[in-house]
C-alpha cells in the first residue's frame, strides 16, 4: 500500500460528511418510529413499540401487498418493452437510427415524474386519448376506467421506468463480444437460436440489474401511485405521505417507511440470490 | 430459400415491434403538447377548439416562476457540490485502499435503492430535531445525496478510460501527488465530468418526491409547484407548460449528443 498523500485526507472530508449526513437523517427516522405520537402536535411523546403493532392492521398490510404487486408487475413489464428497445439500440447499424432510439428512450428520464404522470392522466381519463380515439372508432359506446385503476398505474410507472431499464440492459448488451454470436451463427444457430442460447445468458446481469432498479424505483415512486390512483390505490409512498402531512402522525409515517425499506432490502436480497443461484446453474463464467 | 424469407420475416417483426416501443414512448407527449393548445378550460383530446391561452397562463402563474427560479438554484448547487464530492471520492476510491472504503462507497450509493419519500422524510425529522430552519441549505443537500450515485458513476466510468501511465510519467518526472492530480488527472476527466455534470443538474431540476416532503411555500421547486398546480385546477396550464418542459428537454438532448455524444456519457458504447 503507497503512503497516503496529504491530499488524499482532504479529498476524503467532503464525501465523509455527506455519508455522515445521511446515516443522521436516516438515524432521525428510526429515532422518531420509537416515539408515541402526540394528536394535534408536531411534538412527539415518550418512546413506545406501538407503531410498529399498528402496522399490522390489515389497511397497511394491503398498501404492502399493492406495493409489491405494483412494483414485480411493473418490473416485469418494463423488462419486457425494454429489452428489444435496449437490443435495437445496441445492434442498430446506421448512427442515425441509434440516435433516434437513443434521445427517444433517454429523453422520458429527465422529464420528471410530475410531467409524466400528468400526461398520462390525460391519456388515460375518462375524456382522454385512449377513451376518445376507442369510442371515435366504436369500439366501446362507455369509457374505459383507467384512472383510478391499478392497471392505469402500472402502464404509467413502466412509462415512468422504461428509460432506466434500457440503459442498464444497453449497458449491459454493448460488453458482450460480438464474435460468440457470430461463432453460434457459423456451427449452423439461426438467429433466434444463437440469441436464446447465448446473447440472453450474457445479457442476465444487465437484466437483473435493470429488474433490481426498475423494482425499487417503483417502490419509491410517489406522484403516479398519487395522482392516477387517485385515494383508490394506497401505496407504502402515498401513505407515508398522507401520514405525514394530512394527520401530522410522524412517528407513525417514521415506522411504516422503515418497514418499507426492510421489505425493499428483503426483496432486492431475494433477487439477487436467486440470480446468483441462476447463474452457477449456467456454468459460473 | 426459405431460411432467409423467414429471417427477413423476423427482422421485419422486430422493427416493427421497436416502432411499437417507441410509439408507446413517445404517445403521453404527442397528446400532452395537443392538449395544452386546446380552448376549453378542461384537459380534454382531441381539443374542440385552439388558442394560445395555457401557454400565457403557464408562464405568467407566479409559482411556477418562483418555482423555476429556486429549482435553478438548487440545481446549480447540488449538482455542483456533487461533482465536487464524487470527483474526490472517485479519484480516492479509484487510487487508494483504507478502511471502511466499501462502506463509504455502500453508503453514498444507497440513495439509489432507498425511496426518495425516504430521504425526504429523514432529511425532514433530521431538521425538526436539530431545530434546523427548513431552507435552501437542506434542499440542495438532499439533492446532493439523490443525484452523487449518477455523479460517481460518470467519474468511474472516466477514470477506468484515463490512461494511468500519463500520470505515471508525471509522477516520475518529480511532480508531487497533487499537482499530478490537478495537472494531469483532473483535466482529463473534465469531458466526461461535463456530461455527469449535466446528468446530475437535469435530475436534480427534476427531483419530486423528496422536495415536496422538504420545500416550504419559499423554496418549492417548479415540480413540487406543478403538482400542487395539477391537485387544484384542471385546466390545461400544466399540459403548456409541460409542453415547454418536453421540447426543451428534447433539444437538450439533441445537443448533448451532438456535442458530448450521449452514448459515451452513458457508458454505452462498448465493443
Amino acid at each position: 500500500m503507497p503512503q497516503k498523500p496529504r491530499f488524499f485526507y482532504w479529498f476524503l472530508l467532503p464525501s465523509t460528511l455527506t455519508a455522515f449526513g445521511l446515516v443522521l437523517s436516516l438515524l432521525a427516522i428510526l429515532q422518531y418510529s420509537v416515539r408515541s405520537y402526540v394528536p394535534g402536535s408536531l411534538e412527539v411523546g415518550g418512546p413506545t413499540l406501538d407503531n410498529f403493532f399498528e402496522l399490522l392492521k390489515p389497511l397497511y398490510a394491503k398498501a404492502f401487498l399493492e406495493t409489491v404487486q405494483i412494483s414485480l408487475y411493473t418490473a416485469v413489464f418494463t423488462l419486457l418493452i425494454g429489452y428489444p428497445l435496449a437490443y435495437a439500440l445496441i445492434r442498430a447499424q446506421r448512427a442515425w437510427c441509434r440516435s433516434l432510439i437513443l434521445i427517444i428512450a433517454i429523453t422520458p428520464l429527465f422529464l420528471g415524474e410530475v410531467v409524466r404522470t400528468y400526461a398520462w392522466i390525460i391519456v388515460l381519463g375518462t375524456t382522454g386519448f385512449i377513451n376518445s380515439l376507442l369510442m371515435g372508432i366504436g369500439l366501446i359506446d362507455r369509457p374505459l376506467r383507467l384512472m383510478f385503476t391499478q392497471l392505469g398505474v402500472v402502464i404509467a410507472l413502466v412509462h415512468v421506468t422504461l428509460p432506466i431499464m434500457v440503459l442498464m440492459l444497453a449497458a449491459g448488451l454493448s460488453h458482450i463480444d460480438r464474435n460468440y454470436e457470430r461463432a453460434a451463427h457459423s456451427l449452423g444457430a439461426g438467429p433466434v437460436r444463437a440469441f436464446l442460447t447465448v446473447t440472453l445468458p450474457l445479457s442476465m446481469p444487465g437484466i437483473i440489474a435493470g429488474t433490481l432498479t426498475a423494482f425499487a424505483w417503483t417502490f419509491s415512486a410517489f406522484a403516479t401511485p398519487q395522482l392516477i390512483g387517485g385515494g383508490r390505490v394506497n401505496t407504502i409512498s402515498t401513505l407515508v405521505y398522507q401520514l405525514g402531512f394530512s394527520s401530522l402522525n410522524f412517528p407513525f409515517a417514521a415506522s411504516l417507511s422503515i418497514a418499507g425499506l426492510i421489505l425493499t432490502a428483503l426483496v432486492l436480497w431475494g433477487v439477487s440470490r436467486l440470480s446468483r443461484s441462476f447463474e452457477s446453474l449456467g456454468g459460473g463464467r | 430459400m426459405r431460411s432467409s424469407l423467414s429471417t427477413r420475416l423476423l427482422n421485419w417483426s422486430g422493427k416493427a415491434l421497436v416502432i411499437l416501443i417507441l410509439a408507446f414512448v413517445v404517445l403521453p407527449a404527442i397528446v400532452v403538447v395537443i392538449t395544452a393548445f386546446g380552448s376549453s378550460s378542461v384537459a380534454v383530446f382531441p381539443p374542440r377548439g385552439y388558442s394560445l391561452r395555457w401557454f400565457e397562463n403557464a408562464l405568467g402563474y407566479r409559482d411556477f416562476q418562483t418555482g423555476l427560479r429556486n429549482g435553478v438554484i438548487v440545481m446549480l448547487w447540488a449538482s455542483s457540490l456533487a461533482m465536487l464530492i464524487g470527483t474526490t471520492l472517485g479519484i480516492v476510491i479509484h487510487r487508494f485502499e483504507f478502511r471502511a472504503k466499501r462502506l463509504l462507497e455502500g453508503l453514498l450509493l444507497s440513495p439509489l435503492y432507498i425511496p426518495h419519500f425516504m430521504i425526504g422524510l429523514g432529511l425532514l425529522m433530521l431538521t425538526a430535531q436539530i431545530s434546523l430552519a427548513r431552507g435552501f441549505a437542506v434542499v440542495v443537500f438532499c439533492h446532493v445525496l439523490l443525484v452523487l450515485p449518477f455523479v460517481l458513476r460518470s467519474v468511474y466510468v472516466s477514470l477506468h478510460n484515463l490512461d494511468p501511465r500519463t500520470e505515471q510519467a508525471a509522477a516520475s518526472l518529480g511532480a508531487p501527488p497533487l499537482r499530478v492530480v490537478t495537472t494531469i488527472t483532473l483535466p482529463q476527466l473534465l469531458p466526461g465530468l461535463a456530461g455527469g455534470w449535466l446528468f446530475a443538474a437535469i435530475l436534480s431540476f427534476n427531483e419530486f418526491t423528496a422536495s415536496l416532503f422538504l420545500t416550504t411555500q419559499t423554496t418549492q421547486t417548479l415540480p413540487v409547484a406543478m403538482y400542487n398546480y395539477v391537485r387544484e385546477y384542471a385546466d390545461p396550464t400544466l399540459a403548456a407548460i409541460s409542453s415547454i418542459y418536453i421540447l426543451f428537454t428534447a433539444a437538450l438532448m439533441i445537443l448533448a449528443d451532438r456535442l458530448l455524444g450521449l452514448g459515451r456519457i452513458l457508458n454505452l458504447d462498448g465493443r
